[in-house]
């Protein structure tokens, strides 16, 4: 009887560690994604209140807001999405578990993205009417998945 | 034994019909909706402003394909799964065979032709509030949709909660015909009003409801848990918002945050209807939301 209940307690401690361990990874996972995210966002500030005129356009500035923005696109996004950290499976995320299911769905709205920011980056520098008119359809971009992939607040 | 029985079935009856009394449909006024003159025109801005697509299209419908109401899309709650119907132009799958009043009823009382109440994932506790004369131009209006033969799922809800005649006393407990902000309050906040509380119905997500989904006033758009379990409706009210009036209306234009940020989930499909909305009542529902009570 005491064996088997230092099996059992083995088990149930492995088990814990393990599930520690993989909770652990994810948080590092989304930890990375929504750092990502955040960055991509901070550009895009930039490049928003220009176009907003809330500050002044400086075609330096935009510049370089764009270029990081396409740079945070190209990041390898491999390791960011682990099967399992989806919204209500673990804590601090709004991803939408339907991610998982539609992954080429993802992918090819992330492509999009990628070539708003691209077709961005090349006329940012250029002027303020450039950037007004290459900015909306990378918020659109953003949009789009958000609505189909992005949960309501935690 | 037998003493009892009379007496017994006589508190039987008259518990019945109290019952009855309390529970049963109540109709929108039929003659004063006769007597409007509607502009399928003006219809449109109630239908973006009303987001009548944001349930009634199709999943994940974009564009021209959100006009098409064909219905299909699920609501996850504590009481069951609830299934937006058709109700596309289509005489058979839609309400293409209903009259105008008929249609307009079942909007503002919550109570289809056949006389049974609708469930209140509908949000015509709302929409009671609107203008005959919006109910009118919005009924004209979904007439001109086009029809989808696409026919409306039932419903997959459990007892008790699919006892249809309840939802007359639930009308009867949580239906309210007064406004939440009051007093002397100017044409801007007074359209802003009307567009947050009736039309747009924001409350319905934003205000936490009680046991029986009724919706708590006192925490009016204080925010609450999404029906899904999965997240949160956010408290937006200035206590928690903290945003400006120009804040208030970029998010509702373009869906950025003030942080750069997009929104998320069902808000996304929110916005693209208030986006369509004149800029004025942007600018209206933006006033509302910074003067209405702040819930800490």
């Amino acid at each position: 009887m005491r064996r088997f209940k230092t099996i059992i307690a083995g088990v149930a401690t492995t088990a814990l560690l393990a599930g520690a361990a993989i909770s652990a990874s994810h948080s590092d996972a989304i930890k990375a994604r929504q750092d990502n995210m955040k960055a991509r966002g901070a550009n895009l500030g930039i490049l928003g209140r220009m176009a907003q005129g809330q500050i002044d356009y400086d075609s330096v500035k935009a510049g370089e807001a764009a270029a990081a923005l396409v740079a945070l696109l190209s990041v390898d996004q491999s390791t960011f999405w682990p099967v399992g950290s989806a919204q209500g499976m673990v804590e601090g995320t709004r991803a939408k578990a339907e991610i998982w299911d539609n992954f080429a769905d993802v992918g090819a709205m992330a492509g999009d993205l990628a070539a708003a920011a691209d077709a961005l980056s090349e006329v940012a520098a250029i002027d303020l009417a450039s950037l007004q008119g290459a900015i909306g359809a990378v918020g659109g971009a953003c949009g789009v998945c958000h609505k189909a992939y992005r949960g309501p607040k935690n | 034994m037998k003493r009892l029985f009379w007496p017994f079935l006589v508190v039987l009856l008259i518990g019945l019909v109290v019952y009855g009394l309390l529970t049963r449909p109540t109709f929108l006024d039929r003659t004063g909706f006769a007597a409007q003159v509607a502009d399928a025109t003006k219809g449109k801005s109630v239908f973006d402003a009303a987001g009548c697509a944001s349930c009634h299209a199709a999943p994940m419908a974009t564009g021209e394909a959100r006009l098409i109401l064909s219905g299909g899309r699920r609501f996850i709650s504590p009481f069951g799964t609830f299934i937006a119907p058709n109700i596309s132009s289509d005489a058979v799958a839609g309400i293409g065979g209903w009259s105008d009043y008929e249609i307009a009823n079942a909007i503002t009382n919550g109570v289809s032709p056949q006389k049974r109440h609708y469930f209140p994932a509908f949000p015509y506790d709302t929409y009671a509030k609107m203008t005959m004369a919006d109910l009118a131009d919005l009924v004209a209006y979904l007439r001109q949709l086009p029809a989808s033969d696409l026919a409306s799922a039932p419903h997959d809800v459990s007892f008790p909660f699919n006892i249809r005649r309840n939802l007359g006393g639930w009308k009867l407990l949580f239906g309210r015909d007064d406004w939440v902000m009051t007093g002397d309050i100017g044409p801007e906040l007074t359209r802003g009003r009307y567009l947050v509380e009736a039309l747009a119905h924001c409350a319905a997500c934003h205000t936490p409801r009680n046991a029986l989904g009724g919706m708590q006033r006192d925490k009016w758009l204080g925010g609450g848990p999404h029906p899904s379990g999965k997240g949160r409706f956010p408290n937006i009210t200035p206590a928690a918002l903290g945003w400006s009036k120009a804040d208030i209306m970029e998010y509702l234009t373009s869906g950025f945050t003030p942080e750069f940020d997009t929104a998320g989930g069902e808000m996304v499909e929110v916005i693209e209807n208030m986006a369509l909305l004149d800029v004025t009542d942007r600018e209206a529902i933006a006033a509302y939301l910074l003067a209405v009570k702040s819930v800490e």
